[in-house]
C-alpha cells in the first residue's frame, strides 16, 4: 500500500484511500457473478459442480494467504502454525456437522424401535457411529459442545484466537524472535498434528472427521447448489477480511507493524508496546485461518491430521511468498495462483514433457518445480508476482521523480 | 548280578550263534520286569499303565530305556504264545524279531504269532516323560541341553524325580547349574510338601529372571468370594470393603445374584426387554408408548407392569443395600496353599522392586540411546546452524542423501561390513558436495537475512524431498547392518541393548570428539571461528571468508550424511525421513543453545530422556511422547529463550 499512502490523503474514507480496495472487491464480485452464471447450480452448467467446489477452497485458501502476508509480510513474524488454525476451524465446524449428520441418521434409524429412544440411548447411538473406526462408543469430552451449531461457530473463533494468545503471549513475552519463532511454531503446529493422529485424541485419530460435505437436514439440496452456497461464502468472507486487513493496515496502527517489521528494537524503544501490537496480530490471523478452515472443509468433504502437518504451513508461506509480500492483493494472488496451478499440475492434466531419455511427469515432477521456484523467487524477485505491478506502475510515473518504492528492508 | 546275568546273556547267544529260532533269554531281568507287569502293558490303557511305565524308569536297567524307545515308536511285540516281548520291524507278513535283553535277531516269524503293542498318544506322552531322565543322563551334552529345553517348554510332575536324579552326575558346570535351577523352579511348581516348595521360592528372593516370575505368578493368584460371617483362616489374603477399585458395590451385588442370594436387579436392557414384551394398543401397563423417552418414565411404567405381577419386581435398593451388608467379601488364595502364597508373594515383592530398579537402568540406556540419534542428526546442525546461523532446512534431507547413499552402496557391494566401510565415505562426499553447491548457489546470497534463508532451503528441502520419492520411489528401503551388529547386549532379563544402538552412542562420541577436534585444534577451525565472530576483520588478516564459509557449510552437510547412514542402520529409508528428524533436530540446538557443541548434547540428552520418560509413564504410545515433548521444549524456551548454555556477551547478538 506504499504507493497509496503517498499519494492519497490520509482522511476520507477507507475505500477513498486505497484504490485497491475498490479493484480488488469489484473484481471478486465479478468473479462472483461469473461463476454464479457458468455454474451447474443456478447458470449454464459450464463450470461442473466439482470445479465450483475447488474455485471455492481456492478462495479459502486466498483468505488464510491474506492471513499469512498479514503476520509475515506485515508485521514480519514468519508463523509457520497458520495451517494449524485453520485445520482447528476446519475441526471445530466438522465437529458440528459430522455430529448433526449421524444424529439425523441415528434418530430415523431409532424411530422404528418398539419404544421411543432415551436422550442416552441417541447419544449412545451416535457416539458408536462416530468412534466405532476408533474402538470407542463414548464421547470424548471434547464433543461436549458438537450438538450446537452456534457453540461450534463459536469454537471457530475462539479456539484458534486462545491458542494464538496463549502461545503467541508466551512467545512474545520472552522475546522470542526471527528464526526461532518460526521453528517454534512449526513445533507447535507439529504437536497438534502428532496429537491428532493418535486414535484417544477424541478425534478420529488419523481417520479424521468425514462426510462434512453433506448438511444436515438438507439432504434434498442437490451439491450443484450447496457449492455455490459456499463459494459465495468464502467470497464473501475473503471481501470482508480484505476489507477488515486493508483497514487494519492502513493508518498508525498499520505503520507501526510494519515498523516492528523493519527494526523491533527501534519501535520498543520509541515507546511502543511491540509484545501487544504482535500478540494483536497473531491473534488476529489465527482467527481469520480458523473461519477460512471452517468454510474449506465443508467443501472439502474431509479433514485428517495430515492437513494441519507442519508442510502445509510452508505451503502457506511459498504461496504469499511467490504472490509477494507485504501486499494484500499479492498473498490473494499468490494463493489462488499456485494453488490452482497445483491442481492443475497435480491432477494429471498438464501435458507431459517427453525429453527422449526421460518422460517428466508433472504428477512426480510438480512439487520438485514448486521447491525450485520458490529458491528462485527469494533469491530473485523477493516482491513476488506482487512486483510486477510495482513495475509496471514505476513505468507509469517514471516522469514523476522518485518515489517509495524501494524494496521494504528484509529481516 | 546283573554283570554276571549279562554274561550269560552272550554266552546264550553265542552258543547259539546259528538258530534261526535262537532261544530267547526269558530270565533276563528286563524280560522279568515286562513279565511282571505284561498285563498292563497289553492291555494298553492310559488309566492303568503308569506302574508299568515308573516301574521301568526306576529299574535301573541299562535295556530300559531301549524298551521305553522301542515302545513309543510302536516296535514292541508280544508273543501271543509264551508272553514274551521282542522289538522288530514289521516287513509284508513277516517280523524281524530282536530280544530286548541281548539285543541279537531271534528270527523271523510270520506277524500273526505276535501281538503288535500301539500305545495311544496319552501312553506315549507318559512313556517320553519317563524317558525324559535317560536323555538328562545322555553322553551327549547337546542330548542333554536339549532334554533340559523341553522341560523348560512344557514340564510335568514326573520330570522332577527325574531332574534330581541327573544333577549328581553332571559333569558339565553350565548344565548342572542349569539343572539345580529348574530343579528349584519344578520344586515350586510340583513338590508335594509345603516346607519343600517355600524353601524353594526362598531360594529365588531378588532373581530378575522372566522363568521365576512365571512359576510364582499362578501361585499368588486371588479369587474373590463372600461369606456371611467375617472369615478368618490362612486362606484370605484380604477383606474387601465394597465401592474400592477391586470390587464395585454393583459387581458385589451380580456375585450375589448369580449365587442366587438375592433378587436380580433391573438393568436398563432388561427393562426395556419386559416394557416390549408387554406392549398393547399403544400402551404399557396404561402407559402411553410414545411418553417413554426418558429412563424415569420406564421406572414408571415397569413399576406398574410389576404392580400388575406382569413383570418381576426388581430389587431395590434398601434390599440391595441389606443383602450386601450381610456379608463380608473377601480374596482368597486359590493358586496354592496360603503358606505357599505368602512366600510366593514376599519374594515377588521383593523381585518387583530390583525389577523397577532394573527397568530404570533400562529406560536410562533406552534414553542414552535415543539423545544419541538425536545428536547424529544435530551435530551438522550444531555446524550450520550454531556455528555460521544458517538456518539449513534441508538438513533432513541431507541425513536422506546420506541414507539413500548407503542403500545405493549396498546395492553394488554385497558384502554388508564393506558396504558401510565403504558409504560412509561415500555419504560424506555426496553431502558435502550437495552442501558445497546449495552454499555457492543460494545460502551466500542470503546471509544476515535469516528468514530469507528459512524458505529457500525450505524450497530445496520440499525439491530434493520429490527427487528422491521420484528415484527410490515412496517405499521404504532397506540398509542392513552387518551382521555382527545384529543382536543385543543382555546384562539380564530386563536390561539389554541392542549392538546397532551402542555403535550409534559410539558414532555421536566419535563425532562430539571430531568436532572438537576440528574446531579447537586445527586450522580451518581457527579460520572458522574467526570468519563468524567478524568476517571483515578475518579477512583482513589474509583468510578468505568466501572459501572457509563453503567449507564449513560443506563440513556440516557431510557429517549430516554419516549420520544418515547410521540412521537408516536404525530406521527406514524413506524420502521422508529427513523431515521426522529436522524439527527435533532443531529443537535440541535451540534447546541446548545455539552455537555451543556441548549445549547440543545437552540438548540431546535431555530431550532424549524426557521422551523416554513419558513413553515409559504411557508406553503404548509414542505419538503421545513427541507431543510433550514438543510442548515442553515450548515451555522450556519461556524460561531459557537462549537455551540451556547460552552465548554472553557480544557473541550472543551476532
Amino acid at each position: 500500500m506504499s504507493e497509496a499512502r503517498l499519494t492519497q490523503s490520509r482522511r476520507g474514507p477507507l475505500v477513498a484511500r486505497h484504490p485497491s480496495l475498490v479493484i480488488f472487491l469489484v473484481v471478486l464480485a465479478l468473479f462472483t457473478l461469473g461463476v454464479t452464471v457458468l455454474a451447474e447450480g443456478f447458470g449454464m452448467g459450464m463450470i461442473s459442480t466439482s470445479f465450483v467446489k475447488t474455485l471455492g477452497k481456492t478462495l479459502c485458501l486466498c483468505l488464510v494467504a491474506l492471513a499469512m502476508d498479514l503476520v509475515w509480510g506485515y508485521c514480519g513474524i514468519l508463523s509457520l502454525g497458520h495451517m494449524a488454525f485453520f485445520g482447528i476451524g476446519g475441526y471445530a465446524i466438522g465437529m458440528w456437522l459430522m455430529y448433526a449428520r449421524t444424529e439425523i441418521i441415528v434418530a430415523e434409524s431409532m424411530a422404528a424401535a418398539a419404544l421411543p429412544p432415551t436422550a442416552a440411548e441417541i447419544s449412545q447411538g451416535i457416539a458408536t457411529q462416530i468412534f466405532g473406526v476408533v474402538g470407542a462408543s463414548e464421547f470424548p469430552p471434547i464433543w461436549a459442545f458438537a450438538h450446537s451449531l452456534p457453540l461450534q461457530l463459536a469454537a471457530v473463533v475462539l479456539v484458534p484466537g486462545l491458542l494464538a494468545l496463549v502461545f503467541g503471549w508466551l512467545a512474545f513475552r520472552s522475546r522470542v524472535t526471527g528464526v526461532y519463532l518460526s521453528i517454534l511454531t512449526q513445533a507447535m503446529t507439529l504437536a497438534l498434528a502428532l496429537y491428532l493422529f493418535q486414535n484417544d485424541s477424541g478425534l478420529r485419530g488419523n481417520n479424521g472427521l468425514s462426510g462434512l460435505q453433506n448438511l444436515p437436514g438438507l439432504d434434498a439440496v442437490p451439491q450443484a447448489t450447496v457449492s455455490l452456497w459456499f463459494f459465495w461464502g468464502s467470497a464473501l468472507a475473503l471481501g470482508l477480511a480484505y476489507a477488515l486487513c486493508t483497514w487494519v493496515v492502513s493508518g498508525k496502527f498499520g505503520s507501526v507493524i510494519r515498523a516492528i517489521r523493519d527494526d523491533e528494537s527501534r519501535v520498543r524503544f520509541l515507546g511502543y508496546s511491540v509484545e501487544a501490537y504482535k500478540l494483536f496480530i497473531f491473534t488476529f490471523t489465527a482467527i481469520l485461518a480458523g473461519i477460512a478452515g471452517a468454510l474449506y472443509y465443508p467443501q472439502a468433504g474431509i479433514i485428517n491430521p495430515a492437513e494441519i502437518a507442519p508442510i502445509a504451513s510452508i505451503y502457506l508461506a511459498v504461496w504469499v511468498a511467490i504472490g509477494g509480500r507485504g501486499r494484500l492483493y499479492g498473498a490473494v494472488i499468490g494463493a489462488g495462483f499456485v494453488s490452482l496451478l497445483s491442481t492443475w499440475f497435480t491432477g494429471g492434466q498438464a501435458p507431459d514433457v517427453n525429453l527422449g531419455v526421460y518422460t517428466i511427469q508433472w504428477v512426480d515432477w510438480w512439487t520438485v518445480l514448486l521447491g525450485l521456484s520458490f529458491v528462485a523467487v527469494t533469491l530473485f524477485a523477493p516482491q513476488g508476482i506482487g512486483g510486477l505491478f510495482d513495475l509496471l506502475s514505476r513505468r507509469a510515473r517514471a516522469e514523476e521523480g522518485p518515489q517509495g518504492l524501494k524494496e521494504a528492508p528484509q529481516k | 548280578m546283573q554283570q554276571i546275568l549279562k554274561l550269560i546273556a552272550i554266552c546264550v547267544v553265542a552258543v547259539l550263534p546259528l538258530g534261526p529260532v535262537a532261544a530267547q533269554d526269558a530270565e533276563a531281568p528286563i524280560q522279568q520286569l515286562l513279565q511282571e507287569h505284561g498285563d498292563i502293558i497289553a492291555k494298553s490303557s492310559r488309566k492303568t499303565i503308569a506302574p508299568a511305565i515308573d516301574a521301568l524308569a526306576a529299574s535301573g536297567l541299562a535295556e530300559a530305556q531301549a524298551v521305553l524307545e522301542r515302545w513309543q515308536a510302536k516296535e514292541m511285540w508280544r508273543n501271543k504264545e509264551t508272553g514274551l516281548f521282542v522289538y522288530g520291524t514289521k516287513t509284508k507278513k513277516e517280523l524281524a524279531a530282536f530280544d530286548f535283553a541281548s539285543g541279537a535277531e531271534i528270527g523271523t516269524f510270520p506277524t500273526k504269532e505276535f501281538k503288535q503293542l500301539k500305545p495311544n498318544s496319552g501312553i506315549r506322552g507318559m512313556i517320553g516323560a519317563a524317558l525324559v531322565q535317560f536323555q538328562l543322563n545322555a553322553p551327549d551334552p547337546v542330548a542333554r541341553a536339549t532334554a533340559l529345553d523341553a522341560i523348560e517348554r512344557d514340564a510335568e510332575p514326573a520330570h522332577l524325580t527325574a531332574l534330581r536324579g541327573a544333577i549328581e552326575g553332571e559333569a558339565d558346570a553350565g548344565l548342572k547349574a542349569r539343572k539345580a535351577r529348574l530343579e528349584r523352579l519344578l520344586t515350586i511348581r510340583f513338590a508335594e510338601g509345603d516346607a519343600e516348595r517355600i524353601a524353594a521360592i526362598e531360594g529365588f528372593a531378588g532373581d530378575l529372571g522372566v522363568d521365576v516370575r512365571a512359576t510364582l505368578n499362578p501361585l499368588v493368584v486371588t479369587e474373590i468370594a463372600f461369606a456371611d460371617a467375617a472369615p478368618d483362616g490362612p486362606e484370605v489374603a484380604r477383606l474387601i470393603t465394597l465401592g474400592e477399585a477391586t470390587l464395585s458395590r454393583r459387581d458385589a451385588y451380580d456375585m450375589l445374584v448369580a449365587a442366587e442370594l438375592a433378587p436380580p436387579r433391573l438393568d436398563a436392557d432388561a427393562k426395556r426387554t419386559a416394557l416390549i414384551e408387554n406392549i398393547s394398543d399403544g400402551q404399557v401397563a396404561g402407559v402411553q408408548v410414545a411418553s417413554l423417552s426418558t429412563e424415569a418414565a420406564r421406572d414408571i411404567a415397569y413399576a406398574k407392569l410389576a404392580e400388575r405381577g406382569l413383570a418381576a419386581p426388581a430389587a431395590t435398593e434398601a434390599q440391595i443395600d441389606a443383602a450386601l451388608a450381610q456379608r463380608t467379601f473377601f480374596e482368597r488364595y486359590t493358586g496354592a496353599t496360603p503358606s505357599v502364597a505368602v512366600a510366593a508373594l514376599s519374594v515377588l515383592q521383593s523381585i518387583e522392586a530390583k525389577v523397577a530398579v532394573n527397568q530404570t537402568a533400562d529406560l536410562a540406556l533406552d534414553a542414552i540411546s535415543l539423545a544419541s540419534i538425536y545428536f547424529l542428526a544435530a551435530i551438522g546442525l550444531a555446524i550450520t546452524f550454531g556455528v555460521m546461523r544458517v538456518i539449513n532446512m534441508a538438513h533432513g534431507e541431507f541425513i536422506m542423501m546420506g541414507a539413500y547413499t548407503g542403500y545405493v552402496v549396498q546395492l553394488f557391494v554385497p558384502n554388508y561390513t564393506m558396504s558401510i566401510i565403504l558409504a560412509i565415505p561415500l555419504a560424506f562426499a555426496v553431502t558435502f558436495a550437495a552442501g558445497v553447491a546449495m552454499e555457492r548457489l543460494v545460502i551466500r546470497w542470503l546471509y544476515h537475512r535469516p528468514l530469507e534463508t528459512l524458505l529457500a532451503t525450505f524450497g530445496i528441502s520440499i525439491a530434493l524431498q520429490q527427487i528422491a520419492k521420484n528415484i527410490f520411489g515412496t517405499q521404504a528401503r532397506p540398509l542392513t547392518a552387518p551382521g555382527w551388529l545384529d543382536g543385543s547386549l543382555v546384562f539380564n532379563d530386563i536390561v539389554s541393548i541392542s549392538y546397532i544402538r551402542i555403535a550409534i552412542f559410539v558414532l555421536a562420541l566419535l563425532f562430539l570428539a571430531l568436532f572438537l577436534f576440528v574446531m579447537n585444534r586445527t586450522r580451518l577451525g581457527l579460520e572458522v571461528r574467526a570468519v563468524t565472530q567478524n568476517p571483515r576483520m578475518a579477512a583482513s588478516m589474509g583468510i578468505n571468508p568466501d572459501r572457509i564459509n563453503m567449507l564449513t557449510f560443506g563440513f556440516g552437510s557431510g557429517i549430516a550424511g554419516i549420520a544418515g547412514v547410521a540412521i537408516g542402520l536404525y530406521a527406514k529409508v524413506t524420502s521422508e525421513m529427513g523431515a521426522d528428524y529436522i524439527v527435533q533436530s532443531f529443537m535440541t540446538v535451540v534447546v541446548g543453545g545455539v552455537g555451543n557443541i556441548w549445549g547440543t548434547l545437552l540438548g540431546a540428552s535431555m530431550v532424549g530422556v524426557f521422551q523416554k520418560g513419558v513413553e515409559w509413564l504411557n508406553p503404548s504410545n509414542t505419538l503421545a511422547a513427541q507431543t510433550y515433548m514438543i510442548l515442553f521444549v515450548i515451555l522450556f524456551i519461556q524460561f531459557r529463550p537462549r537455551g540451556i548454555i547460552a552465548l554472553k556477551g557480544r557473541a550472543a547478538e551476532a
